[in-house]
């Protein structure tokens, strides 16, 4: 009775062991990515595609915010991070503190989109009346061409690089009204917009789709050709960023340089962002 | 005292006969060693705990030293990312308390309803169907709370929200205001005479059920119009902490109401009472501690629920006009701290890391206190019942 009961045990482990085997011989590098929610889809398909062709790398993709990307690369617990926006002084001066030189490489190129419901009737705002809606100056839609309803302010929280974009771009050191509603996504701000008629919000030119409707902002529709020319006023450069330059021909190399190649920037347009070159 | 002469004596005898000097130090630091052991193991529980109050509140002091209390505790204006950055946490912490407030009047009086139910008035059959449903609604993650309070609540507070809150309204009213109209009839008529009561009766019930009627139809007609323009607000929050908090609600009263004693209600019924005389009037007054108890920990699960707040409340750092004004977005302390967390480092802006340790503090220290009135108030509950 014991002894059979000790075989069990023992073929447990065996198979246990055996199945963890294939796992760690297979010695895998890893590239760990980490950072901002707009620059996220692109590393995720990215690395997928990378993966799919190259089956001895292993890229884990996390969408924590810029501002979390720029702590994880400083304090060496990622290999890229995805920025919506350029590392401030005061992160560039930890990094170098801690022996690290961030390079910037511009994956794309992203426009800040306004939306608004689709059953919004107006059609287009400038810099200035968006800014004077987010100062509270303005607060019902009639005051804009729209229905006579309060208008329902929808930011992004203070830790991410579209609400960095939208503040120096459109608020112009104005402060944002107290009633602003604060959501922790672009995808939080699309779903707010379009289940809330009388809401406004900003999100990055990827993440417009049928559910929103997109403003004119100073006459200008955004997308593809007008965000790359800039023309479309509120536009921005999309960054990885690595500890110092990828030695050419590594993996990490590969990976950081993809945007320039026709098929990264075959992806880069499907999700809805702007490559840097037209190819 | 005599266990431990017992001890030493059998000891002392089973050495002598048994055991050679060299087993009995060993058996006795044995059972030093097992004692230290359990200790500790017990103990690293505390030290766990102290040294996450020593952590936090060691990084929240610079906060304080560097910008003061009075505008943290006194202003409304929050804008932490700015260059010459405002503190004012008060608006933060209005909205904490009116959401754990409005999840308390959601949890209680369905909590103990519900467990005075289950403890008294369900057959016991129903009570094992229904007990571990409600304990399922503490099973649900309370990610899944709130992704539920974002996707699905708020759109329909939005497009509906008036009528919700109005049916909502009736639902909880009509019982209430039925009962309220029977027993005033019974008062009333009983300050006639013998032979006028019946006509009493009839009439004053006819004039209640009257007002009664209207001022529902009132009630109805005024939350019917009312236009929610966000769905993420503060009563989004309140119901969906609510029903967070009822099982812990449920589960500590029912315990309450349980730990009165059969005596004390076979006593009231021998006496004459009726049920509802004997649950109101003797059963809840003896469990009132444990009852109370069971609010507090409602409250600490309330006030320190993150994702559902974070999600579902609008996080605007704004005090409602007027304060009791559930419908507006408010921001609470933890959904401040989680959501500031990715820019405030450490390294990056001083104050900004500091402020979140500060509001940290502020809600540990709430947590504590919350806890040492609940047991106190238990203790001493305790002593009087015997």
């Amino acid at each position: 009775m014991r002894g059979s009961r000790i075989i069990t045990a023992l073929a447990i482990v065996a198979i246990a062991g055996w199945a963890m085997v294939p796992a760690s011989a297979a010695a895998q590098e890893k590239i760990i990515i980490d950072g901002s929610t707009t620059v996220g889809p692109i590393a995720k398909a990215f690395a997928e595609y990378y993966m799919s062709m190259n089956k001895d790398v292993n890229i884990t993709v996390s969408e924590s915010g810029s501002g979390n990307g720029a702590k994880s690369l400083i304090n060496g617990m990622c290999d890229v991070a995805d920025m919506s926006r350029f590392m401030k002084d005061s992160e560039f001066q930890a990094a170098l503190e801690k022996g690290r030189t961030p390079v910037a490489h511009v994956v794309a190129v992203d426009g800040l989109a306004v939306i608004v419901h689709p059953s919004n009737p107006v059609k287009g705002l400038t810099v200035e009346q968006i800014r004077s809606i987010y100062t509270g100056q303005v607060t019902n839609w009639k005051q804009l061409g729209g229905p006579d309803v309060a208008i329902v302010m929808i930011s992004r929280d203070t830790n991410s690089g579209t609400y960095e974009t939208f503040e120096s771009l459109v608020m112009n050191k104005e402060k944002i009204n107290e009633k602003a509603e604060y959501v922790g996504s672009n995808g939080a701000v699309r779903q707010r917009v379009q289940s809330t008629p009388a809401a406004i919000g900003y999100v990055g030119l990827g993440f417009v789709d049928r559910s929103v409707k997109a403003l004119e902002v100073n006459g200008i529709m955004p997308d593809m050709n007008t965000v790359s020319s800039g023309i479309y006023p509120i536009a921005r450069p999309l960054f990885m960023f690595t500890d110092g330059y990828p030695k050419l021909g590594s993996h990490l190399y590969r990976f950081v340089t993809l945007y320039l190649t026709p098929k990264g920037q075959e992806i880069i347009e499907e999700i809805g962002f702007v490559p840097v070159t037209k190819y | 005292m005599e266990d431990r002469i017992l001890e030493h004596t059998r000891s002392e005898i089973g050495s002598r006969l048994l055991m050679s000097r060299g087993t009995r130090r060993f058996r006795r630091l044995g059972a030093l060693a097992g004692n230290a052991v359990l200790v500790t193991i017990a103990s690293s529980s505390l030290i766990a705990l102290l040294f996450i109050f020593y952590f936090i509140v060691r990084d929240a002091i610079p906060f304080f030293r560097l910008e003061g209390f009075r505008e943290f505790f006194t202003s409304t204006r929050w804008y932490p990312s700015r260059e010459e950055a405002e503190f004012g946490a008060a608006a933060i912490f209005t909205g904490s308390a009116l959401v754990t407030a409005g999840a308390i009047v959601v949890a209680v009086p369905m909590g103990v309803f519900a467990a005075l139910c289950l403890s008294d008035i369900l057959p016991f059959s129903l009570r094992q169907v229904v007990k571990p449903v409600i304990e399922m609604l503490a099973a649900i993650p309370s990610v899944v709370y709130g992704f539920f309070a974002l996707v699905v609540f708020a759109p329909l507070l939005q497009r509906q929200g008036g009528s919700l809150l109005s049916v909502g309204a009736l639902i909880v009213l009509t019982p209430l205001a039925l009962i309220g109209v029977a027993v005033a009839g019974d008062l009333i008529s009983a300050r006639f005479r013998e032979q006028a009561r019946p006509a009493a009766r009839i009439s004053s019930a006819v004039i209640l059920l009257a007002v009664v009627t209207y001022l529902l139809f009132e009630i109805h007609r005024f939350l019917g119009g009312l236009q929610i323009a966000s769905g993420t607000n503060a009563l989004n929050a309140s119901i969906i902490l609510g029903i967070m908090a009822l099982p812990t609600v449920v589960s500590v009263s029912e315990d309450a109401l349980n730990s009165v004693g059969r005596e004390l209600r076979e006593g009231s019924y021998a006496l004459g009472a009726t049920r509802a005389e004997t649950l109101l009037k003797v059963v809840v007054p003896a469990a009132k501690s444990g009852i109370l108890a069971a609010v507090i920990l409602g409250v600490m699960r309330a006030i320190g629920e993150t994702m559902v707040v974070w999600m579902a409340s609008g996080n605007a750092a704004r005090i409602p006009k007027p304060w009791f004004n559930l419908l507006e977005p408010v921001r609470t302390l933890t959904a401040t701290i989680a959501g500031d967390m990715g820019e405030a480092d450490q390294v990056t802006g001083s104050a900004r890391y500091h402020v979140l340790f500060a509001m940290a503090a502020c809600l540990l220290a709430f947590a504590f206190i919350a806890n040492l009135v609940s047991e106190l108030i238990v203790r001493r509950s305790r002593k009087r019942l015997g």
